[in-house]
């Protein structure tokens, strides 16, 4: 508890020195967490799996896109042939009813989808969010005032629904996991503006800024060398929050079928035509439902391991309550809870 | 009071703006898109008699400005339009007629909100119920193994998508064990009984994902309470740990909490789109899913504008009550 505070993301306005994390003290903090581990271990799995996607296929010997008519019986509706739904050692889990496309490559080929667009997605969210808001902590009480109000439309603006919407106005001709990377990333930035302003807020004041400035550097060059370094424990710890909502949110899109569409194989996709089969081939079902769950779970207690392994004060979370007075701890609950609430907030509002 | 007057006076005209400008997006976006917005507008099946009359009252040929100024006459004025036949007269707020169904917007919204209504109101009171409780249990137990488990819990439920536990409650409760007919809706007023029966799956999966975000909120609030010096002075009287918990520390769970409910209601609509298409209920989420895949933009539109008001009406409210809420705790 004694070194150097970090601002937390919601807490930007307490005047904490917002020093850089180191990378050593922050990998050993993330390492203290047995679930972040375990997480970050998945993760790195699903995104290896996802990056040798052609390789696994091709060891596998099938791919995501030629049908198997002889694999279905079509006498009994459709139904893949043989027990488990067709699983062997031609088609590791098995084969899509109706289709008798593989499953395994379909599986692997959605992890790209979905991983590729939630990781791009917010790549968009992050630039803008930060852009916007050290523009509005920044520039002056104008420029603030226009921005500001802007990252209020915007986050008032029901993400699920606005996606929706704009899906339906672009032609179809549009690359479809492109586009569906474009709307998020340029709808869901605003709880990211709202942070990175308040912390940047929060760190004009400070000598080291107003030394900078003193100087005579221009806002430019203090943005860059002295605000960024101090954005980044927030604006990784939110970032980290960011991808499995922009997961949910792909999967749902395409769950409704107006996100990717066939042939390209997404999780959301797998789900809605694997709805009328879950008696006769449950594993249609189950895998894509499982691969969801577990990638969206990975990340949360991955992020939730960053957010703790960044701000030393969340830590402490879970000691406080005690019945001792403990001003430090007071405030550190405070922030932890303010900023689980804020995460959860928006990750909501875009799940839904 | 008279702060909090102005800070009323200056809420409501942050709210105007926000709506008037989202009202700007939402034009700009759909109706100044490149290609032929009456031949878009109008949907693929309009002959070009009709998109030639679609440009007409979408006022294409003038410039942006006025087109928006016509826009919003309709919003508030009303408008009337011609269906090459007859005149047809199209009340405030006229959001304007499906060309593909020739229904008015307005009434087709109209039409299918009860049952949105239903789900999302029935789904609240259950996600409010299991998450607030779930929420003073774990700060109760803090420290402890049920504790534990029930973050855990709630962890998971943050991290599913509201239509995978939707689909699994409904194969397993619906299909596999057959405790329930899968759900089709009922209207209250044809038979209450039924209507929650049939409405009961679809409540408890949105709830159950709703509620995560509320039991962790109601934990984190009811902790910070916990660590305050009135607390502290109300054990050393020795006030015991239920009472305090469960009257003290759950007084102050109680202003966030209403705030995130009333912001949380555009998380909730969206929940509710997924969750109509999964168990297949009419309301206005499925509505719009159809509407946005047969690109019938006149629906599209009117019910973005329409969820965006309720949207940002309810933030504003959320504000309002926060600092009704706060200001409560300071008198006290």
């Amino acid at each position: 508890m004694t070194e150097s505070p970090l601002a937390t993301p919601a807490a930007g306005t307490d005047a904490s020195v917002p020093a850089a994390p180191g990378a050593r003290r922050f990998w050993r903090r993330l390492r203290a967490q047995r679930a972040a581990l375990v997480a970050a271990a998945v993760v790195a799995l699903l995104v290896l799996v996802a990056l040798a996607a052609p390789l696994l296929t091709a060891l596998e010997g099938q791919d995501p896109f030629t049908y198997h008519p002889s694999l279905i019986d079509s006498a009994r509706g459709g139904v893949p042939v043989g027990s488990l739904g067709g699983i062997g050692a031609e088609h590791w889990l098995g084969v899509e009813p109706q289709t008798g496309r593989d499953l395994f490559a379909r599986l692997v080929y959605g992890a790209r989808v979905s991983l590729g667009v939630a990781l791009a997605a917010t790549v968009i969210q992050v630039a803008i969010g930060v852009a916007v808001g050290v523009a509005a902590a920044l520039g002056n009480q104008w420029v603030d005032q226009l921005l500001s109000r802007i990252t209020d439309i915007i986050v008032a603006m029901p993400l699920m629904i606005m996606s929706l919407a704009l899906l339906a106005v672009v032609p179809a001709s549009f690359p479809r996991p492109v586009l569906v990377t474009l709307v998020i990333g340029l709808i869901a930035w605003g709880s990211i503006a709202k942070i990175v302003r308040a912390q940047t807020l929060s760190m004009k004041g400070l000598d080291y800024v107003s030394a900078a400035r003193l100087s005579g550097w221009k806002t430019w060059r203090i943005a860059r060398r002295e605000l960024l370094p101090g954005l980044a424990a927030p604006v990784i710890t939110y970032a980290a929050l960011l991808v499995p909502m922009n997961i949910s949110v792909e999967a749902a899109l395409s769950f409704l079928g107006v996100g990717v569409k066939p042939p390209t194989p997404s999780w959301g996709q797998m789900l809605t035509a694997a709805d009328v089969w879950y008696q006769a081939a449950p594993q249609y079902l189950l895998l894509p439902a499982g691969a969801l769950f577990v990638t969206v779970l990975a990340l949360t207690v991955f992020g939730d391991g960053v957010r703790t392994a960044l701000d030393p004060r969340a830590a402490s979370r879970l000691r406080i309550g005690t019945g001792r007075k403990d001003k430090d701890a007071a405030t550190a609950t405070a922030a932890a809870g303010a900023t689980a609430t804020d995460a959860d907030a928006t990750k909501k509002e875009a799940t839904a | 009071m008279s702060g909090f007057g102005g800070f009323l006076l200056r809420r409501a005209v942050g709210t105007v703006i926000t709506l008037l400008a989202i009202s700007v997006i939402v034009y700009v976006v759909f109706y100044v898109t490149p290609g032929n917005v009456a031949q878009i507008t109008c949907g693929p099946r309009c002959s070009p008699a009709q998109v030639h009359q679609v440009a007409e009252q979408l006022h294409l040929g003038d410039p942006l400005y006025v087109r928006y100024w016509h826009f919003l006459q309709g919003l508030f004025a009303g408008q009337d339009f011609s269906t090459g036949t007859s005149l047809e007269h199209c009340a405030a707020p006229c959001l304007g007629q499906s060309y593909q169904t020739g229904q008015q917007v307005l009434d087709i919204i109209l039409g299918k909100l009860p049952v949105s209504l239903s789900l999302v109101l029935g789904g609240m009171v259950l996600w409010l119920a299991l998450g607030v409780g779930t929420g003073v249990l774990s700060a109760w137990r803090r420290g402890r193994l049920s504790e534990r488990v029930l973050t855990a819990i709630t962890l998971a439920g943050t991290a599913t998508p509201v239509f995978v536990i939707g689909l699994v409650l409904m194969i397993v409760v619906c299909g596999e064990l057959q405790l329930l007919p899968f759900p089709e809706y009922v209207a209250f007023t044809d038979d209450p009984e039924q209507w929650a029966w049939n409405l009961l799956l679809p409540w408890l999966s949105l709830a159950l994902i709703e509620a995560a975000t509320f039991a962790r909120l109601t934990r984190a609030a009811m902790l910070e309470t916990l660590a305050e010096d009135h607390v502290r002075t109300f054990r050393a009287y020795g006030v015991g740990e239920r009472a305090i918990v469960g009257r003290h520390a759950l007084r102050g769970a109680f202003a966030p909490v209403i705030a995130l409910n009333a912001n949380n209601v555009g998380s909730a609509v969206g929940g509710a789109v997924l969750t109509e298409t999964l168990f297949g209920l009419p309301g206005i989420g499925q509505e719009l899913v159809h509407a946005v895949k047969v690109v019938d933009l006149p629906v599209v539109v009117g019910m973005v504008l329409v969820i965006a008001f309720f949207v940002v009406l309810a933030n504003a409210v959320a504000d309002v009550l926060y600092a009704v809420a706060d200001r409560r705790v300071v008198l006290a």
